[in-house]
């Protein structure tokens, strides 16, 4: 990841009606605090490589990691990581899992999305090259997300056609990175519970997609 | 065609109750293409790599089939290929039916599964089917078919849409604006989702490497579609399968781009099915959600030939294989913005690509019914992200359909003695007509102005209209009584001789300048001997544009021998062949292609010019601005005759000849105003027909509306542009070269 791909990215991601904040990794629960709604649900986050839950990257206590289908349904906001950020689009990549990171990321009305700032990649074609190998070794699902849930089937452009109204992109650096300490967050405006704005306004985005 | 009341009035209807929301759409689609394309650096290469990826998996088809089984199974899916709809729609429902005992599928869209009927198949053996894209959705319940291959409703208004769910759901207070309507929906169809059985979807494209699928969205429902039900069918073309997951990436840049002017539409699934999330229970909701019941889950891909292995063998045919179903060709097309899907579509597909999916699928009989409608305007072809030619393709199936239609009809004998075309017998008498244009104009040229007064004459016009198709309010061109070749050898040739030129040129009497429009091609000679160019105007046959317009393939192709036997010399002795008709220059450089030797193709086309583009090139090359006309100085009415209003012709925008008009006439300081409308609708013989008037004017009126209160002066390149502007604005405009040739 270069500073250029990161500027690139945030500038995408504004241009689509998504909010960022960032921050070091161990300012994550505070920055996932202030990004989610209430209730919420989430997967916990995993530690790249170990496959397991990483300690450093914490969920806010009241983030539900181990909902119900229930919980899932009444939730506002759902908490899941991303694995990939392409630059050139705004998009990330949101892997399917036995943990429920499609369901979570998918049948809520905000989506807060957790990516390192190490994971962004220039473009499409890197995006691809990454994920070739794990789709051919580990038959990984994989969604590339840009920006809310849209449709224009009704006369005009509406987020939240069927997932969720709003994105909300919690972009971690590494704590020994730069040495930022606990606590320390960067700029972007967290979007709070009313922050209904945030993810729609009439952007270049103004079309429905081609389903096949 | 010869007029066809109920096809005319077909359009008609169409034209006054879809037109104009279909208008809206298709035009706003077309310019976020534009725009979304000219964010990209390297538009160009990756639509090279696109083109080549899909060249390579069709020509490797039957092995990548065979890859797709074994990475699917591997993983634990399934796959079925099945040889037709019957086929894949009895897998379907034994699956579905049977198997599963399902009482509900929900889909995601998918024009494959359209095609095959999958939900009459279903719904017969008792399986509710629910539509889960928006659009599909209302047309679900309004039981209409899709007029658009992307955005199926958008023939429809949220008035329109207000209404139906209004009376369909017996509400007092039903949801008026497109956040109440999509919020409706979406409470509506996630109830549905919950608890079906069933999802199915279809995809854009699969990846024989790994068996991953992906599918281009933007609402969410296809990953809700795959996520709530623990069975997954997918139903796809055997053309989506490409060889590997990282050749998905220049379509993936492409797609949305192309189709709706997105750069990347909002959800792009990459899917290794059966996928690992688990399946929620949203009847038994007090457990976690992660039960480990992804395990559990079924994957069924079904990959349907239903006519594309035979298509695949058709070496004309065999390019539709390539289409992504972008709609980029639909949102370009003239005509089509006018009338939308349901006049311009066959059984599933729409626009310009779906003669060639209709022909390949249904049956040319299907492909006929529409055909008409491609203009060969050609401005689909740059659109195209895969380079399909997509007016060949309706060029050959044309010609496939008048080859079939072998009744013999009353006036053949006249048209045999005639017609020096190379159709056979039997051919409708308005395409025949059309097709030996040249022919008439010269008889017409020859007895002008009796033929004139004759072809104006009411009586005439009648029966022209009733016999021939040709509608009664359109002005027939009228024949000059002296030709160009005529007049410029009775003035005695050329004026500058060959020693003290600059260059040496052939000037191309094209039938409609040699016969009709003959001052603009005084004009040509005119601006040509100014900058020092040797002219010379011999008689040679025309291109062949309108043979080729009918379908008349081997009249065309003999036509392009002839122009090139005429004109080898000429290129062989250094002389540029320089056109003024840009439909006659797009032959040139475009179709003769396919007639032609690949060396005689690329000398012509290399030796061609467009009138306005030699000028062009001779004023960068050190010639003189002052020998062309620089507009009047002064003020009121005269300085008016400063201000150009001008209409580049559309084949010519397609070769990139539109553009040097305008930089001439800058460079002698004219004020330029450039249309936004890409083709007048007028077309070569379209907009003549009686069936296509009122389609024809409809598609010009943004012409009207951008230059009805100028007090530019117009100028058009094309012939038929002439014609149409005429009719839109009430006066002829003339060729920019007569705007800027000396006076005589």
């Amino acid at each position: 990841m270069s500073v250029a791909d990161r500027s690139t990215f945030k500038r995408r991601l504004d241009s689509l009606g998504v909010t960022v904040t960032e921050g070091s990794e161990s300012a994550c629960a505070e920055l996932i605090d202030e990004a989610a709604g209430d209730p919420a649900v989430g997967v916990a986050l995993a530690d790249e490589g170990a496959g397991s839950a990483d300690p450093a990257l914490r969920l806010p206590d009241r983030v539900e990691t181990d909902p119900t289908t229930a919980e899932l349904r009444a939730a506002h906001t759902g908490v899941t990581d991303a694995e990939l950020g392409v630059a050139a689009y705004g998009s990330v990549a949101i892997e399917a899992d036995a943990a429920g990171t499609e369901p979570v990321s998918l049948f809520v009305d905000r989506h807060v999305v957790v990516l390192r700032e190490a994971d962004i990649v220039p473009d499409m074609p890197d995006a691809f090259d990454w994920l070739g190998p794990k789709a051919r070794d580990e038959s990984v699902d994989v969604v590339f997300a840009t920006g809310p849930s849209a449709t224009a089937d009704m006369g005009g452009l509406v987020h939240g056609a069927h997932g969720p109204k709003e994105v909300h992109v919690v972009l971690l650096r590494e704590d020994d990175a730069d040495g930022a300490a606990s606590g320390d967050i960067a700029d972007g405006a967290a979007a709070g519970d009313d922050a209904d704005g945030a993810a729609s306004g009439d952007d270049a985005e103004s079309e429905v997609g081609s389903d096949e | 065609m010869s007029s066809d009341a109920s096809k005319g009035d077909r359009i008609r209807e169409l034209l006054a109750t879809e037109g104009d929301a279909v208008a809206e759409n298709t035009r706003g689609f077309n310019r976020g293409r534009i725009e979304s394309t000219e964010r990209l650096d390297d538009y160009e290469a990756l639509k090279d790599d696109a083109r080549e990826i899909k060249e390579d998996a069709i020509a490797r088809l039957p092995e990548l089939i065979e890859r797709v089984r074994e990475s699917v199974e591997a993983n634990g899916g399934t796959v079925y290929v099945a040889d037709d709809a019957a086929d894949a729609n009895r897998y379907v429902t034994e699956l579905t039916a049977e198997e599963r005992d399902a009482d509900r599928l929900v889909k995601s869209k998918s024009m494959t599964s359209e095609e095959i009927e999958v939900n009459e198949a279903l719904e017969a053996e008792g399986v509710e089917v629910v539509e889960t894209d928006l659009g599909e959705w209302v047309l679900q319940i309004a039981d209409e078919a899709p007029s658009h291959i992307v955005a199926p409703a958008i023939h429809k208004s949220r008035e329109g849409i207000s209404e139906l769910f209004a009376e369909r759901f017996d509400l007092d207070d039903p949801p008026e604006t497109a956040e109440e309507l999509t919020m409706f929906a979406r409470e509506r169809l996630g109830e549905l989702i919950e608890d079906a059985d069933v999802g199915m979807t279809g995809a854009n494209f699969i990846a024989a490497d790994s068996g991953t699928m992906l599918l281009v969205t933007s609402e969410g429902n296809a990953r809700k579609t795959v996520t709530a039900t623990d069975t997954h069918v997918a139903v796809a073309g055997v053309e989506k399968i490409v060889p590997t997951v990282e050749e998905f990436a220049p379509f993936v840049e492409l797609i949305g781009r192309s189709g709706t002017g997105q750069d990347v539409t909002s959800y792009i699934s990459t899917l290794t099915p059966p996928v690992e999330s688990p399946v929620p229970d949203f009847q038994d909701d007090a457990d976690p959600l992660a039960d480990g019941s992804g395990d559990d889950r079924d994957f069924h891909l079904v990959l349907i030939d239903n006519g594309r292995m035979a298509m695949r063998e058709d070496e004309q045919l065999k390019e539709t294989l390539y289409c992504i179903r972008c709609s980029a060709c639909s949102n370009a097309c003239g005509n089509f913005q006018s009338v939308g899907g349901h006049a311009f579509g066959g059984e599933t597909y729409s626009g310009g690509i779906a003669t060639g999916w209709e022909a390949g699928i249904e049956g040319l009989d299907v492909a006929a019914e529409f055909n008409d409608l491609c203009t060969g305007c050609s401005r689909c072809v740059p659109a195209c992200p895969v380079g399909i030619d997509i007016p060949w393709i309706n060029t050959v199936v044309r010609d496939r359909v008048n080859r079939g239609e072998v009744e013999s009809r009353q006036t053949d004998w006249l048209f045999e003695e005639l017609a020096p075309d190379e159709e056979p017998a039997g051919l409708d008498l308005s395409t025949r007509i059309v097709g030996n244009y040249e022919t008439l104009a010269k008889l017409g040229s020859l007895t002008a102005p009796a033929a004139n007064r004759l072809a104006d004459a009411g009586p005439v016009r009648a029966i022209a209209e009733r016999v021939a198709g040709i509608d009664r309010r359109r002005d027939l061109p009228e024949f000059a009584s002296e030709s160009l070749v005529d007049w410029f050898e009775s003035r005695g040739g050329a004026r500058i001789s060959a020693d003290a030129a600059e260059r040496e040129a052939v000037l191309y009497p094209d039938t409609a300048t040699n016969y009709v429009d003959v001052d603009r091609g005084k004009a040509a000679v005119r601006a040509l001997e100014a900058l020092d160019v040797h002219v010379t105007v011999p008689d040679l046959p025309g291109s062949g544009r309108p043979p080729l317009s009918q379908g008349m393939i081997a009249t065309a192709e003999s036509a392009a021998e002839d122009v090139y036997a005429g004109l080898a010399t000429h290129v062989d002795a250094g002389r540029d062949v320089v056109v003024i008709e840009p439909s006659d220059l797009a032959m040139f450089r475009s179709e003769y292609e396919r007639f032609l030797p690949e060396a005689s193709h690329e000398r012509l086309a290399a030796a061609s010019y467009d009138v306005m583009e030699y000028c062009f090139g001779l004023l960068e090359n050190g010639g003189d601005p002052a020998a062309l006309r620089a507009p009047a100085e002064g003020t009121g009415p005269v300085a008016a005759g400063k201000r150009v209003a001008y209409h580049p012709h559309c084949q010519g925008r397609t070769i990139g000849v539109g553009e040097h008009a305008t930089a001439v006439m800058e460079t002698l300081g004219y004020d330029v105003r450039v249309s936004d409308t890409e083709c007048c609708g007028m077309a070569g013989s379209f907009g003549y027909k009686h069936d296509y008037y009122e389609l024809s004017m409809d598609v010009g009126e943004p012409i009207r509306e951008q230059f009805g209160d100028t007090d530019r002066t117009v100028v058009a390149a094309g012939t038929s542009c002439t014609e149409q502007i005429d009719a839109l604005l009430g006066d002829a405009p003339m060729h920019p070269v007569e705007l800027v040739a000396p006076r005589e």
